[in-house]
């Protein structure tokens, strides 16, 4: 029995909190919003130097080869201090596509320079403003060019490149495009967290590159997001953690009626509160950890009980941090907005709340069939 | 990660799981549990006791001498994992075993352990622990009934509450006030006391679910040797909290309705001619519980495996009663709503009457043992480190705390 990290997982975990520790991660994050920069460059570059960006690439492509536990225990980190970089787009959604889907010529040329940084990836999927089924793609591809617009695509702005979901006469196709060609306009869109900004994608037979089957797109896509949903709960498991602590950590130093207002009740109750849904959350993240690792097919129920809790988890704990900060918790000068802001971007990429807790009792429907 | 036992884990739930397949049978899904405390369940709960005794199982984590095997905690884990796999009978023991005898174990004398661990963990002597009072529920330092010394014995009058077992208990735990003028923590000690002492007399409470496995429990004039004092005068609070202590270790998961019941119920219900799993309510709620479930579930996991590593488990384990008794009402409730009117009748439907069962049952577990109230106060100050909130109680004669009725 041991649904616990190894000492070298948790000796990785320790060394990149140290690391955004240092580089002062959060403050960081503060600056992108107030830049209106959209990533931090600087503190990105410093990440593909340690070699973050290659840990799941296998080392025929000079990557790490490691597993996904050491992306959850870095994913953990990169939540807990806001990292304000395309990590979650570049990492856990593209570069797991290019891996699992991609032809041996398109791995041999991407997956190198996602190492070395000189690709950065994400993925586009939503074209209205409703939830993105395989019904209602509407972009299009052709002789391999696709037109047709995305929205709301996290961190496009920097990527160089895009998985695009699109449709054709087969059916749904995951499409590798690159940002640089003409037909490809890569336009910011204004989104409630700045710090990681968002971009429409539009395409005018811009040329690309067939990644994974020509007709079962979907199921791909749906499968890529088992395994991100993993990845995403650890760094919002990261978010939920750093929230109780900074509400802890205020409830101890704030006094109100002559006494720190940790003493009362109505604070502890709601901080217990918060320590309950977190355990739960971390709980879950741990065996859909071991799911994802061990290819169970147990992956698709574990991934949605391990995303429901944490999204949970982060929400309610962003937001009652910043209840227990009374009116200082509603200023841009505390912290408590940003985490408040990454709980909903993390909460809503991927997917929201109600779709996974559709997608975990539909899946429980499933292998109760079996 | 992975879920493997180390091969001598494996070895010893091997040597369990055979043991058991000789003496018990596995759970068939149809439940026959006598009802608690009837004579006929309390026969059956012995004869089961003084078969693990014969064969090591009882108390297999006590020394050899006791009766034990001096197995690890994760050996005792992998045991009522084992265990809770048969049908055997349960819930006479668990406060005299769980509770009774690490206090006995920790504050007795030699002879005394010698005389009564044995009988306890054969269950020949089943114990009882004698704490809340009327006005000492949640504060149960307010306890009032009285010791007062006279040479080598003691004199207790007062009256205890929420017992469980009383009715068939021969021995008790028992803390109660010597002397009110001392600050309230200060002014308790400790006993073990024969329940079929003289002026004592033991009045079953009728429970919101219709049953009696908790009582009243009276002492007039009630004598006790001294030599049954359990750690020093004054002690008391100090004894009673390790008792505490192992009480929170003893109550646990919720047993009853769960998400795997409600998901059954709801794939076959009607809900205005589909299926109550088509509908959308339904189907949120039964996500939530499924997090809960198997977030505590998996939370043990965590437990374990620290425990299986030789380590100090963390204090993870501090969230499960809360969310078991709450998830334990919700899903009752879940259960009666979808039978809409029809919800308030009795029925022969082992379903109907799991929902509830546990819908009456749910409000206990969220009191006993620490209410909810209680166990946020305690992850928030053990656990997460708050301040103890400002106290009326603290540095003040006992006799002089307010209690609303003077």
């Amino acid at each position: 029995m041991n649904l616990d990290f190894s000492n070298d997982q948790k000796f990785l975990q320790e060394e990149a909190r140290k690391f955004l520790e240092k580089e002062n991660s959060i403050n960081r994050n503060r600056g992108v919003l107030d830049s209106g920069h959209n990533t931090d460059t600087e503190l990105w570059n410093k990440i593909v130097d340690l070699g973050w960006t290659g840990i799941r690439i296998p080392e025929e492509y000079g990557g790490l080869g490691l597993t996904h536990l050491e992306l959850c225990v870095i994913a953990e980190e990169l939540g807990r201090f806001l990292a304000p970089v395309p990590f979650s787009s570049s990492v856990y959604l593209f570069t797991e596509a290019i891996i699992k889907y991609a032809s041996e010529d398109i791995k041999q040329d991407i997956l190198p320079k996602l190492i070395s940084g000189e690709v950065i990836g994400t993925l586009a999927v939503t074209e209205e403003f409703c939830a993105p089924t395989a019904a209602n793609i509407k972009t299009e591809v052709s002789n391999n060019l696709i037109s047709g617009k995305k929205i709301a695509v996290p961190d496009a702005g920097i990527a160089t490149h895009s998985i695009i979901v699109t449709k054709s006469d087969a059916g749904i196709s995951l499409q590798l495009i690159n940002h640089s060609l003409d037909e490809v306009v890569v336009t910011h869109q204004e989104n409630i967290d700045e710090s990681r900004g968002h971009f429409s994608i539009t395409l005018d037979k811009a040329p690309c590159t067939l990644v994974g089957d020509a007709s079962n797109g979907w199921d791909l896509f749906e499968s890529l997001m088992d395994q991100a949903a993993v990845l995403f709960s650890f760094e919002q498991l990261g978010g939920s953690q750093a929230s109780l602590d900074m509400a802890v950590g205020y409830a101890k130093e704030r006094y109100a009626f002559g006494r720190p207002i940790g003493s009362f009740q109505a604070i502890k109750h709601k901080l217990a509160d918060m320590y309950i849904a977190l355990t739960l959350a971390k709980s879950n993240c741990y065996y859909a950890a071991w799911a994802l690792t061990s290819d169970s097919s147990d992956l698709p129920t574990a991934a949605a009980t391990a995303r429901v809790s944490s999204t949970k988890a982060y929400q309610f704990c962003s937001k009652e941090n910043i209840q227990t900060h009374g009116g200082n918790g509603f200023t841009w000068e505390y912290d408590c907005h940003m985490f408040y802001r990454r709980s909903k971007l993390l909460s809503v990429n991927i997917g929201s709340l109600g779709k996974w807790k559709e997608k975990l009792v539909s899946s429980l429907e499933q292998s109760n069939k079996n | 990660m992975d879920f493997n036992d180390s091969p001598e884990q494996a070895e010893f739930r091997k040597t369990c799981r055979k043991w058991l397949e000789g003496n018990a049978e596995l759970n068939s899904g149809a439940s026959r549990e006598d009802s608690f405390g009837s004579s006929k369940h309390l026969e059956a709960a012995k004869q089961w006791q003084k078969k693990k005794y014969a064969a090591g199982w009882a108390m297999l984590h006590w020394p050899k001498s006791y009766g034990g095997i001096e197995a690890s905690p994760i050996e005792r884990i992998i045991w009522s994992e084992e265990e809770s796999k048969f049908n055997v009978p349960r819930g006479i023991y668990e406060i005299g075993l769980g509770m009774c005898g690490p206090v006995m174990m920790q504050y007795a004398s030699e002879d005394q352990k010698s005389r009564f661990l044995p009988p306890m963990a054969e269950g020949k002597e089943i114990w009882c622990q004698l704490f809340s009072e009327p006005s000492a529920g949640s504060d149960v330092a307010g306890l009032r009934s009285k010791a007062v010394q006279d040479g080598d014995k003691w004199i207790v009058n007062g009256q205890k509450v929420w017992t469980s077992g009383a009715q068939f208990c021969d021995y008790g735990i028992l803390v109660v006030r010597h002397d009110a003028n001392l600050d309230k923590h200060k002014g308790m000690t400790f006993f073990f006391v024969d329940m079929k002492s003289p002026g004592i007399e033991v009045k079953p409470i009728k429970q919101i679910t219709g049953g009696s496995s908790f009582n009243e429990v009276y002492f007039n004039d009630v004598v006790i040797p001294d030599s049954q004092r359990l750690g020093e005068i004054g002690d008391g609070w100090k004894v009673a909290i390790t008792t505490l202590m192992n009480e929170r270790l003893a109550v646990g998961d919720a047993s009853g309705a769960d998400v795997e019941d409600a998901f059954r119920w709801a794939k076959n219900q009607d809900d205005s001619g589909e299926p109550l799993i088509n509908n959308k309510a339904a189907r949120d709620s039964i996500a939530d519980w499924y997090c809960e479930a198997n977030g505590l579930k998996n939370t043990k996991l965590r437990t374990m495996s620290a425990l299986s590593k030789g380590e100090t488990p963390g204090p993870e384990a501090s969230i499960t009663k809360v969310v078991s008794a709450n998830k334990l009402q919700n899903i009752g409730n879940f259960g009666i709503d979808s039978l809409d009117m029809a919800g308030m009748l009795k029925s022969e439907d082992p379903d109907i009457k799991n929902f509830q069962g546990s819908w009456l049952g749910a409000p206990g577990l969220r009191i006993a043992g620490g209410t909810d109230e209680i166990l946020r106060n305690i992850i928030a100050e053990r656990v997460l480190g708050l301040p103890q909130d400002q106290r009326a109680d603290k540095g003040v004669a006992f006799k002089d705390i307010p209690t609303g009725n003077s």
